[in-house]
């Protein structure tokens, strides 16, 4: 009952603050909204019984990736006059694959009606795992064994994407200081300082070398 | 546990007013305590300078905090002009109600009455580590809301920076997860009542906590714990002698108050935590009479009491990190560092037959 109750809260709200991620004016309100939904689908998680994926939600989307998000969207400087234009020129094309989405959801509630996919099987999506493992324990013993193929190969696309993102901004610029904090520390005074006799009257200008 | 009527929304009831009593009662006093830790932090800031600091409100300045209080309650708030205001207003909120939430998973000891958490997670420690990971929207916020350069620059630091030191804190947890073997607070401080000390005729002392065999972890999370709260010699977000105050440049008043508050609770959550994984949380130091008899949870005061003393010497003491030694600190030291850890401690544990 107070399950429900929170199920309704949460699903609510997510799908509220998803509607205003499109409707919302300002970009950056826009991403606010974005990271309020996933709080909301990390809450529709934790009441499946799935807290490990939920804290994953929350640590990957919202702690790393949405920061970013915000980071270049706060740098945009956003037209709206051009941003309107944009819209009207590509809304054939954004109406006609919303139009074959919401015919084929259509399709789909006319034949199953709620029982999509599941079978009534809701409350059971995150399957009970027996005496006192959980859900943490009994991710690991799967990833790690029956999928281990496929999680390492997940593990090989988010590393060549890495790789790949490097490779497009690494740039070594000419002339650029760099820091070498082993040269720092190797430096002794023998080879920082350079004590000059200066006879009265006379000038030394430094060497153009300087002390290294 | 509780009492069982069988009305569903009266055991609902008595069950919310329990954990809500309970809540009160954590969040008041971390508030007193942290009152006092302020006053600590500028007290040995200024011994290490050779000052008094503050020591006039009250018997040896001991009111100091809470008349900061009452004067930051009854300044006017200012919000600028060009500012986006409620975005301006959530980012203080945002930043002192997150810091808070981190502490419903803290265990503050174990006993004959159980355990002394509001909520016993078995993902605690993940939890720790998102509240913490959202401790930086308030700061990105209130940056960019504000609708100025200064604020603006300071946010942008802060985004990087904090997002660049989760990375090797989430690698540090990960060595202290492998050999405590539970993602859950309590069981994580109750492993580390077995380890060096036990074998080497020491058992269930200081010497069994994982600071000794994870040393270098917990240097390193000692380290981006300081940067992770924006702490000197780390506190490139509100550099005063080139951002002026960084992302707080434009608060004042309460808004700026909360902004503070937020910052020394996350500071105490970050002791909290270095105690819980590394400092044997609530557990004695050596396990003979005078010192077992001392309740839990006063060791647990006192280890957080003296992170925080190593907080602030480090304030006192370090000069402050240009940027870009920052960030190579980060990636280019203790993140291949904490990875080969993590490496290295599954490796023992693995084939040193310890598991």
């Amino acid at each position: 009952m107070i399950k429900a109750l929170f199920f309704y809260l949460f699903a609510i709200l997510s799908v509220s603050s998803a509607a205003m991620v499109i409707i919302a004016r300002n970009p950056v309100h826009a991403v606010l909204f974005l990271i309020l939904t996933f709080f909301n689908a990390a809450g529709l998680f934790i009441l499946l019984g799935a807290e490990f994926l939920a804290m994953l939600l929350i640590i990957v989307y919202v702690g790393a990736v949405a920061v970013l998000f915000l980071f270049v969207v706060m740098m945009l400087d956003v037209d709206f006059a051009e941003l309107k234009a944009g819209f009207i020129k590509n809304a054939p094309v954004g109406a006609l694959i919303g139009g074959v989405v919401l015919l084929e959801l259509a399709a789909l509630f006319l034949v199953y009606g709620f029982d999509v996919g599941v079978g009534g099987n809701v409350q059971t999506a995150m399957p009970s795992t027996g005496s006192g493992i959980d859900n943490t324990t009994a991710l690991g013993r799967v990833i790690y064994t029956k999928y281990v193929y496929f999680f390492q190969a997940a593990g090989l696309v988010l590393l060549v994407a890495m790789i790949g993102a490097i490779v497009l901004t690494l740039r070594h610029k000419e002339g650029v200081k760099r820091q070498s904090v082993a040269e720092q520390v190797a430096r002794s005074p023998k080879t920082a300082i350079e004590v000059v006799e200066v006879a009265p009257g006379n000038a030394v200008l430094p060497s153009t070398e300087g002390p290294k | 546990m509780f009492l069982e009527t069988g009305n569903i929304w009266l055991d609902y009831a008595i069950w919310l007013g329990i954990h809500i009593l309970a809540s009160a009662v954590v969040m008041v006093v971390l508030l007193l305590i942290i009152a006092f830790l302020l006053l600590m932090d500028r007290k040995v800031w200024a011994a290490v300078q050779m000052r008094k600091g503050p020591n006039v409100v009250g018997p040896f300045g001991l009111l100091q905090s809470f008349a900061d209080l009452l004067k930051f309650v009854f300044k006017e708030p200012v919000i600028p002009a060009g500012a986006d205001k409620a975005v301006f207003l959530l980012a203080p909120v945002a930043t002192a109600t997150l810091a808070l939430t981190a502490w419903v998973v803290i265990p503050l000891d174990e006993n004959s009455w159980g355990r002394w958490v509001i909520s016993d997670l078995n993902v605690g420690i993940l939890y720790l580590l998102a509240i913490s990971s959202l401790g930086v929207y308030g700061i990105i916020m209130g940056g960019w809301a504000s609708n100025s350069k200064y604020p603006f620059m300071g946010s942008l630091r802060s985004a990087a920076q904090m997002v660049s030191y989760e990375v090797s804190i989430g690698l540090v947890i990960i060595t202290v997860l492998l050999c405590a073997g539970s993602l859950n607070l309590t069981e994580i401080v109750n492993a580390q009542r077995q380890g060096i000390g036990s074998s080497v005729g020491l058992p269930n002392s200081l010497l069994d906590w994982y600071w000794l065999p994870l040393l270098p972890m917990f240097v390193v999370f000692f380290i981006s714990a300081l940067a992770e709260t924006n702490r000197p010699p780390f506190d490139l977000p509100e550099a005063e002698s080139e951002l002026v105050a960084g992302f707080m440049v434009e608060y004042s008043s309460t808004p700026y108050l909360l902004f503070m508050l937020g910052e020394y609770v996350a500071i105490v959550t970050m002791c909290a935590l270095t105690t819980i994984l590394f400092l044997g949380g609530w557990l004695p130091p050596l396990d003979i009479a005078p010192f077992n008899w001392i309740p839990g949870i006063f060791w647990f005061i006192l280890k957080i009491v003296a992170v925080f003393f190593m907080f602030a010497m480090v304030k006192a003491m370090v000069p402050r990190y240009r940027y870009d030694q920052l960030m190579r600190l980060g990636w280019k030291v203790f993140l291949p560092l904490s990875l080969l850890m993590v490496v290295v401690v599954a490796g023992v544990l693995q084939y040193g037959g310890l598991v």
